[in-house]
């Protein structure tokens, strides 16, 4: 598939391919809109779902029943008339619907009837001392090696974190044969008097038994530290991993220590094409302004899938068709759909469980908002201590922060830094992240190349110059 | 009731200069600015400090302006950035050249020597990663680039240290005589002073028209772009004139492309939204001029919200209607280098009634 192959309109494009864009292309294509749906990644699954048509780990226990689940979605999208384009970086959406793709090279401008943003979720942010050392790295990061290409961790290997992923990656690994040396879960004990109240949803809920399973399962096999204090340590790569608990502070050597806290909707495309967003305070990330079809601010423009705010890839697929179902309405009305109240109960069920879960697993403060020399900005090197120092100054938010240090202007744009920036000054100013913001983004949301730009076909705009 | 020597309306680089060239004269003066200073053009354009290529009207605004460039630290407590590697203006044909010897031929027999004309070799010289099909070109040895949020920021620190007040987040509403006064309705309250400086960029016709003087302001938004860090093989700010491209290779390495090509803007709402067919051209004109670019990762874009005047120079001096009102917008996407001296220029205006510096031809009653 190249670029130019591309017809110059859609009724519908589906950005990404996780559950929600693949649920979304299969069932919009179905009930006859022209749908394209872009996936940067060589093959359909989103992060959950990774290389589910190509991964090599031929076990399925290994990965568990609730990977091989996208193996549906991705042979219903394919067999759908929905054309499924990999290896294509969406790299701008603009409010009049007009998207911005490469394939291979080539860009293309490409105008949609509807667009539903299915880019999903990203990692939080884990800004301890010594994250950027070689050696230190996300377990989402570990987890993407292990589904592709079924590699597991060698060497001494710590994991440190919190949340449901954590626990599913930790039994990935161990039942591919991989070897953990210790988990350091840094959850708040407090935090279960704010998930109590959410108790008995969660008890009814699919998430109950699967993650006690879960959790004795890993407990069985690895020691699990309760911490409240983590650092990485090492010259030019990670040597060893210090922290805290009740009883003082310990030292362990690890080859490897992998993070994570968690996951927050990756907002870059929705924030660049316009789309009003809200902090979530139980989550603690920003996330669109939704409807209930998942429509955004933007006319024509919805976001679906954990992009919308975290809910799981059940959830995602969910969401997806309700998204779907509102494109065709609007676009084809006589259209056959499924009954948009069935889709929602099903929504409704998976998402009970949802709150316990977020207020049992909310990060602490200390591992949201770094301080010091900690590196906050990993692509500008800007510290903790130069974020705060510059907030003391009267910078007032995270737009005028890029202007004064630089950060969130680098290659990741902010994936990696925005929502600590904007904690940090909320922190340093005796405010809320509701009030400081986020950063402005613009596109490209993905870095392109000014070959590729130079490729987009620009007789019209050249007609356009002229005349003005 | 609040009351000041000067309300000045607008906090981009020129209301900002203008704030610290007041007080450094004793005044006092209170800047009203609705978002916060540099938001818009003056915190987000391509920090390109040149002299070259100017209107008559307004080289005299521009060399002044020089002069306090070049001692930007003394005069703001921060050295803004500043770096002085010349602009070169590259001629892509000989008829190009042709026109330009012209120009700086007309420039000399007026006094102007900023400007030189330059041969293939010297342009060579100066920028050597340039196309060989250039002939020539223009350079100013002085001109060169600063970093536009951070002098802004540095004009509104040292106005306030020297006793301007700044309001920020504060719109105004309303102007109205009030005896030998000017009464400044704003969101924030009423303000009273004897003068008041209209320096509100895109948003500036709207003050003008409350004066019963309305002018023809378009708002624009000059698009940008800049890409990842590339080894430096660039020194001096680079301008076409045929086709629109202004280019220039920061001390880290990022390269800011950049040259008039216009995103749509929504002033109501401080909105743009980019025109990639456009910054498209950009990118053709950079890849054929400078082969070595065509690897580079465009990482950002943007656009900055600002006002065009149909003859493209700036409004600057008194209000036509109104006795104690001075206008200093309509920059038209090149008045960032001139803020220090218009700012200036602005405060010996306001403060003596008269200026030094020549801005013939620059009122607003060319458009009455």
């Amino acid at each position: 598939m190249k670029a130019s192959d591309l017809a110059p309109a859609y009724d519908l494009v589906v950005i990404g391919g996780g559950p929600a864009g693949l649920a979304a292309a299969a069932l919009a294509a179905r009930a006859g809109l022209s749908t394209v749906l872009f996936d940067e990644n060589p093959g359909v699954g989103g992060q959950i779902y990774r290389a589910i048509a190509s991964s090599p780990v031929a076990d399925r226990a290994v990965l568990g029943e609730d990977y091989w689940v996208g193996s549906d979605l991705a042979v219903e999208a394919n067999a759908s008339p929905a054309l499924i384009v990999t290896g294509a970086t969406v790299w701008s959406l603009d409010p009049s619907r007009v998207v911005g793709v490469s394939i291979a090279g080539q860009a293309r401008l490409i105008q949609a009837g509807r667009v539903i943003i299915a880019t999903g979720s990203l990692e939080r942010p884990f800004p301890v001392p010594g994250w950027t050392l070689p050696g230190v790295m996300s377990a989402g990061g570990a987890q993407t090696l292990l589904k592709a290409q079924g590699l597991v961790p060698g060497g001494r290997t710590v994991m440190a974190g919190g949340g449901p992923l954590l626990w599913l990656l930790a039994a990935q690994i161990l039942r591919a044969g991989g070897k953990l040396d210790a988990i350091l879960d840094t959850t708040p004990r407090g935090n279960w008097l704010r998930a109590l109240a959410h108790l008995p949803d969660f008890v009814l809920s699919p998430y109950f038994s699967k993650g006690l399973k879960l959790l004795r399962e890993v407990r069985a096999k690895v020691r699990v530290i309760r911490i409240d204090r983590l650092q990485a340590v090492g010259d030019d790569r990670l040597r060893e991993v210090v922290f805290g608990t009740g009883e003082g502070e310990r030292r362990m050597p690890a080859d490897l220590l992998l993070l994570h806290q968690g996951v927050v909707p990756n907002v870059n495309l929705a924030i660049a094409a316009g789309v009003a967003h809200a902090w979530n305070e139980r989550q603690l990330c920003f996330e669109p302004v939704l409807d209930q079809d998942f429509e955004t601010s933007v006319r024509g423009i919805a976001v679906a899938g954990d992009g919308a705010g975290i809910a799981g890839g059940t959830a995602a697929a969910e969401r997806g068709r309700i998204a779907a179902i509102a494109a065709v309405r609007a676009l084809k009305p006589e259209a056959l759909v499924p009954d948009v109240q069935t889709v929602r109960q099903r929504l409704q069920r998976e998402s009970m469980g949802r709150a316990f879960l977020d207020w049992l697993n909310r990060p602490a403060d200390s591992f949201r908002q770094p301080e010091g020399e900690t590196i906050v900005c990993r692509c500008e090197e800007v510290t903790a201590r130069q974020v705060r120092d510059t907030a003391d100054l009267g910078c007032e938010g995270p737009n005028q922060m890029k202007a004064f240090l630089r950060c969130g202007m680098g290659p990741c744009q902010g994936r990696l830094c925005g929502l600590t920036v904007t904690e940090l000054i909320a922190a340093q100013r005796g405010t809320t992240p509701a009030e400081v913001g986020y950063y402005r983004l613009r596109p490209p949301v993905k870095p392109i190349t000014l070959a590729e730009l130079a490729s987009l076909p620009i007789a019209e705009a050249e007609r356009k110059a002229v005349e003005r | 009731m609040r009351t000041a020597d000067v309300v000045i309306i607008g906090g981009g680089i020129h209301g900002c200069s203008t704030a610290l060239h007041l007080a450094l004269r004793g005044l006092k003066p209170i800047l009203i600015e609705k978002d916060y200073a540099g938001r818009h053009a003056s915190g987000v354009n391509a920090g390109g400090v040149r002299q070259l290529a100017r209107d008559l009207a307004e080289i005299p605004l521009s060399i002044s302006s020089m002069d306090l460039w070049e001692r930007i630290e003394d005069l703001t407590g921060d050295d803004c950035g500043f770096e002085s590697q010349g602009t070169v203006l590259v001629a892509e044909n000989k008829a190009e050249l042709a026109s330009f010897r012209e120009r700086v031929n007309d420039l000399r027999l007026r006094g102007f020597t900023h400007e030189e004309l330059i041969d293939r070799a010297e342009l060579k010289r100066l920028v050597p990663a340039v196309a060989d099909h250039c002939p020539g070109g223009v350079v100013s040895r002085r001109d060169g680039a600063a970093d536009p949020f951070r002098t802004t920021q540095a004009f509104r620190r040292r106005a306030i240290e020297k006793g301007a007040e700044v309001l920020e987040g504060v719109t105004v509403t309303g102007l109205a005589r009030a005896g030998a006064n000017w009464r400044v309705e704003t969101s924030a309250g009423l303000i009273e002073a004897p003068k008041v400086v209209n320096a509100a960029g895109a948003w500036a016709d709207r003050i003008a028209a409350m004066l019963g003087e309305p002018v023809p302001l378009t708002v624009v938004a000059p698009m940008l772009m800049v890409t990842s860090r590339v080894a430096p093989f660039i020194q001096p700010v680079v301008i076409l004139r045929g086709r629109k491209l202004s280019f220039k290779q920061l001390a880290n390495g990022t390269v800011v492309i950049g040259g008039g090509h216009l995103a749509t803007s929504d002033r109501d709402r401080n909105e743009t939204v980019l025109d990639w067919e456009k910054l498209a051209i950009s990118a053709r004109t950079v890849w054929e001029l400078f082969p070595a670019m065509r690897a580079a990762t465009i990482v950002r874009a943007w656009a900055g919200i600002e006002a065009y005047m149909p003859d493209g120079i700036p409004v600057v001096g008194p209000s036509s209607t109104s006795e104690g009102v001075y206008h200093q917008f309509g920059f038209s996407t090149h008045g960032f280098q001139l803020g220090p001296g218009t700012g200036a220029m602005m405060a010996e205006l306001v403060a003596t009634g008269s200026t030094n510096t020549p801005i013939d031809g620059l009122g607003i009653e060319r458009f009455r």
